[in-house]
């Protein structure tokens, strides 16, 4: 069975007759832009240049840019209507991701600062 | 014949993409040949295809959410160094480099062969699965150096709380690495001997996922753990 006339596609599937967008060139594509995303984080790390403070925010922002870019290029986890199965189970993926990394640093942090000790203080009190 | 009051559906034919509503629910067999069964689609059940390699994306989403859990360890106590070395201590930014230079090209040549195993090119499919599995086996040697060395100094996971979420969490990265490695050699094995039968489709299916996902994670590696850790 063909799944070209179903309306359901998976990611990373590929057909006999891909051209264009879908074959090698995409996949040339997101080699390029997945190169100059982490050449960017490489020389924002190193270089004196960027304030400071900006540099982790940057560094963040381009990790997420390139996981969008292996989800697009590599994964072909595309915005289409075919795709909308694959897209809200990444959601619901994402949102767990993001509730057990942002509320594992917010509690740790908060009870860190509730005990008046920084984190070098709470190691040793906790020997 | 015209019976009285005719179903309004059979007029309208409305959009029902997966036969559930009753359009020919009052019809009894008088249609003679409507072939599918109620409540399974337009077309009848997914392919097999579409079944799996959704199953598998399932897997790798609840596999990124095993590796959230270590990211948020890794967060809470990457300052937690108990007098040892810090991450801007023990980082090697060439090293980290050439890691990510091959496991980002092993993704792309992994791709290619997936394109060749779609237009049946045996011998090209298993050139670009070497390539992969080459490209991986560096980046493997090259984290199993780094480990050894750290060890070595005194860096080893037992140090402090920073050293022991490091080792885990890119131990864990490590693992699914070598694991996939395996599967990569025996999915070569299986297009030698088997050709392109729809299960070993399959079986390569998933594991372009898998190793497309590990790329992904690995880029939160290196931005998180090494990038930032490389800081301060």
């Amino acid at each position: 069975m063909n799944d070209h006339d179903h309306g359901d596609t998976i990611p990373g599937g590929e057909s006999p007759d891909t051209e264009g967008p879908q074959g090698a060139t995409g996949y040339t594509v997101g080699l390029f832009l997945a190169v100059l995303l982490t050449a960017m984080s490489f020389w924002i790390a190193s270089t004196d240049v960027i304030w400071d403070p900006a540099v982790p925010v940057a560094i963040v922002v381009l990790a997420v840019a390139q996981m969008g870019v292996h989800l697009v290029f590599f994964l072909h986890v595309t915005s289409g209507p075919d795709n909308a199965n694959n897209i809200i189970a990444l959601a619901f993926g994402v949102l767990i991701v993001l509730l057990v990394v942002a509320g594992s640093v917010w509690v740790m942090t908060h009870l860190n600062h509730n005990m008046h000790m920084a984190p070098a203080d709470m190691a040793q009190h906790m020997r | 014949m015209s019976t009285a009051a005719p179903h309004p559906a059979s007029f309208r034919a409305p959009h029902d993409p997966y036969a559930l509503g009753g359009g020919r629910g009052g019809h009894g067999n008088d249609g003679g040949h409507h072939g599918e069964a109620t409540g399974h689609g337009a077309g009848g059940p997914a392919s097999k295809r579409i079944v799996v390699g959704y199953g598998f994306w399932i897997y790798l989403l609840s596999d990124i959410v095993l590796f959230s859990a270590f990211f948020a360890a890794y967060a809470v106590l990457a300052g937690e160094t108990a007098g040892g070395p810090s991450g801007a201590e023990i980082f090697d930014r060439g090293r980290l480099a050439i890691e990510t230079g091959c496991l980002l090209l092993s993704s792309y040549t992994c791709g290619l062969g997936s394109i060749a195993a779609a237009r049946r090119h045996g011998r090209s499919t298993q050139l670009w699965l070497a390539a992969t599995g080459v490209l991986g086996l560096v980046f493997l040697g090259i984290e199993v150096q780094e480990f050894a060395a750290l060890a070595a100094e005194g860096a080893g996971p037992q140090r402090s709380a920073f050293l022991s979420a490091f080792f885990a969490l890119v131990g864990l990265h490590g693992l699914h690495v070598g694991i996939g490695l395996l599967w990569l050699a025996t999915m070569m094995a299986q297009i030698a001997t088997r050709g392109f039968r729809p299960e070993v489709e399959r079986r390569l299916l998933c594991f372009n996922l898998f190793w497309h996902a590990l790329d992904i994670v690995w880029v939160g590696v290196f931005s998180i753990v090494y990038l930032l850790g490389n800081l301060g």
